[in-house]
């Protein structure tokens, strides 16, 4: 037995591998088919996308899209003939299904409120949680630990429990179903999150840097901007990633505390409905446009993975 | 250009600094000092106002009746009647048991798959940092907005899952309703959980398998131990506390599970997946009981804090060993 491992005896053998990898790339096959049946589902016509039984084999049409940015009204023949020639693509997928475009969707706008709320919060939680980290990683705070815990306790009640007061808070400010609230309490939940990451990540740093840095004349906060933001630029990227992931993803607070204005796209997706129940090519055309980006980051952010889903306490 | 902007307080602050040479050197201790509060204390007010002036709110509301829909109604303080009601509510029990099955059930599933998977992976077979990477893909998106899609996926007839299980068990796919049927229901919520976030507990484990260090498996194989033994002796024992970790994250978060079930069945059928999150939802913004509903989120809080706690002293002690 031990001959047949003498070459090397901890390194797996052929055979295991060539197992292991027909089990791993199996599971990986059969997990990632559910986000391509999203894509696909999303250049269906709504009658493919609800045959049965289901077509993996179909003529790709952008109507989900459409529907997706507009808000149609079923018209009569006649009316739909008496109109000037269709002038876009859309006009005219509409136009067979006996509809006329009537405006543009609220698709749109809720993208944007994503957005705008996703960077801002991200924003202020990284301005914030930079500075924090700094502090806990270079001073003597007195009772750290117990502050960083309670920094992070934070991040543990159950967003429904938070969202009671913050409701009732909001509606006496004001800020009921308004960007900055969102900001606020995105930027409150991400600092958590960006303090122990950015601890980590500033721990890294030599002290040693700094010290020289202020024995030739530098003061503490030169050395904090032009020697310790500098090198924690990786760090503070990965976080800023984590962040917007965060903020972008967030569908609890979202779905109770914004309703019109300041709405974002996770509530707003599962609400897409056409005629007779739900649309959905143009649900699956949402959820496309919505994850792209985060496939982006996710691949951008393959190394520093492990620790952003950790808050930092398992390094790589 | 950027680094003169973000230089500009520390420019001002130098400038005062330089303008009284001696005075900076006495109170260098103390400015350090300043600098401290200076940077932490922005987060810990903005925690205060969004975080515990809140939670305190919480508890106060949660010893009255408060509606937040009658706002201009009397408010009456019930002392505790609001806990000895959620205690002894044998609803809020049904809840909270579903809840307990819901966890049990996605970390049982995702710790012993994520573990495997983690285990092959560490066989280093050619292009594993590839289809790692795919596997890794669902734990990042949306859970709300992936967590809907499912709902198409599970539709009977039309739904790509139905099709794929009825062609599989050789049963008409009508017989596939998922989230219609009581008893399949709860378990239509665990698949799409433990699909979504196994990969997380798989990342994990596999740094815990990575961490353990070549030598010692050449030491077991100089003492001829069996693969067998090595796996039960180092492997697990050795990638523990990583798994630990793994299960404490995963245990919180599905403890609060709200987005995923909130979109895929309600609650439903009947209270069939009524997990706590939901129970919450219905008590405060459907039905408005506001005091009522504030009272049951404390006692949540307040387990999931205890907890964690302990959790996180177990682990403690396994790190140790």
């Amino acid at each position: 037995m031990s001959l047949t491992t003498a070459h090397s005896v901890v390194a797996p053998t052929p055979i295991s591998k060539r197992i292991a990898a027909v089990f791993v790339i199996a599971y990986a096959l059969v997990s990632i088919v559910p986000l391509l049946w999203i894509f696909a589902t999303s250049f269906k016509t709504p009658p493919d996308s609800i045959a049965y039984p289901p077509k993996v084999i179909f003529e790709p049409s952008v109507e989900g899209y459409c529907n997706l940015f507009t808000t149609r009204t079923r018209q009569t023949r006649e009316y739909i003939d008496s109109l000037p020639a269709a002038t876009t693509f859309c006009d005219e997928v509409t136009r067979k299904r006996n509809m006329v475009i009537a405006g543009p969707s609220n698709f749109l706008p809720r993208f944007i409120n994503s957005l705008v709320i996703a960077f801002g919060s991200t924003f202020c939680a990284v301005f914030l949680g930079t500075l924090t980290a700094y502090g806990f990683s270079r001073f003597k705070v007195p009772l750290a630990d117990d502050l960083l815990f309670f920094i992070l306790s934070t991040r543990m009640m159950p967003p429904i429990a938070v969202a009671i007061p913050i409701y009732l808070m909001y509606r006496e400010l004001g800020l009921s179903d308004s960007a900055l609230g969102m900001i606020l309490l995105y930027t409150a939940v991400n600092v958590s999150l960006a303090v122990w990451l950015l601890k980590g990540f500033i721990d890294e740093i030599p002290r040693e840097y700094e010290e020289a840095a202020m024995i030739d004349g530098y003061s503490r906060l030169q050395s904090f901007f032009k020697v310790v933001l500098p090198q924690a630029a990786t760090g503070i990227a990965a976080t800023a990633i984590f962040c917007l992931i965060f903020a972008w993803n967030e569908y609890a607070f979202a779905s109770l505390l914004t309703s019109g204005e300041a709405q974002t796209a996770p509530p707003f997706i599962p609400q897409i409905i056409g005629e007779g129940g739900q649309d959905w090519p143009a649900v699956a055309a949402g959820t496309t446009v919505f994850l792209v980006p985060i496939l982006v980051f996710t691949i951008l952010l393959r190394k520093q993975l492990l620790r952003g889903i950790t808050f930092g306490a398992v390094r790589k | 250009m950027t680094d003169a902007r973000l230089s500009n307080p520390a420019q001002a602050a130098d400038a005062i600094v330089r303008a009284t040479p001696r005075l900076a050197r006495t109170v260098s201790g103390l400015s350090d000092r300043m600098v401290a509060w200076l940077f932490i204390a922005p987060t810990m007010l903005l925690l205060l106002a969004i975080n515990i002036f809140p939670l305190i709110w919480a508890i106060g509301l949660s010893f009255t009746n408060y509606r937040a829909n009658r706002p201009n109604e009397a408010i009456d303080n019930v002392g505790l009647r609001n806990y000895e009601r959620i205690l002894t509510d044998p609803d809020i029990w049904i809840a909270m048991q579903t809840t307990a099955h819901f966890v049990f059930w996605t970390i049982a599933l995702q710790t012993l798959i994520g573990f495997s998977l983690a285990y092959l992976i560490d066989r280093k077979f050619r292009g594993h940092a590839f289809w790692t990477t795919i596997i890794l893909v669902p734990m990042m998106l949306s859970p709300a907005v992936v967590g809907n899609f499912w709902r198409f996926l599970y539709e009977p007839q039309i739904g790509l899952f139905a099709y794929a299980v009825s062609f599989v068990a050789r049963i008409p796919p009508t017989e596939v309703a998922m989230l219609s049927n009581v008893s399949l229901a709860p378990w239509s919520i665990i698949i799409v959980d433990t699909w979504m976030w196994t990969p997380y507990v798989m990342l994990i484990c596999l740094a815990g398998l990575r961490s353990i260090p070549d030598y010692i498996y050449e030491a077991a194989e100089v003492d001829r131990a069996s693969p067998w033994r090595q796996f039960w002796s180092i492997t697990l024992p050795m990638a523990l506390p990583f798994i630990m970790l793994a299960i404490l994250f995963r245990g919180i978060e599905n403890f609060k599970m709200f987005d995923m079930v909130n979109l895929l069945t309600g609650g439903g059928p009947g209270s069939t997946t009524e997990v706590a999150s939901i129970t919450l939802k219905r008590e405060a913004f459907e039905k408005w009981r506001t005091g009522y509903s504030s009272a049951f989120a404390i006692i949540l809080f307040v387990a999931v804090f205890g907890l964690a706690n302990i959790y996180v002293k177990a682990l403690n002690r396994v790190k140790q060993r």
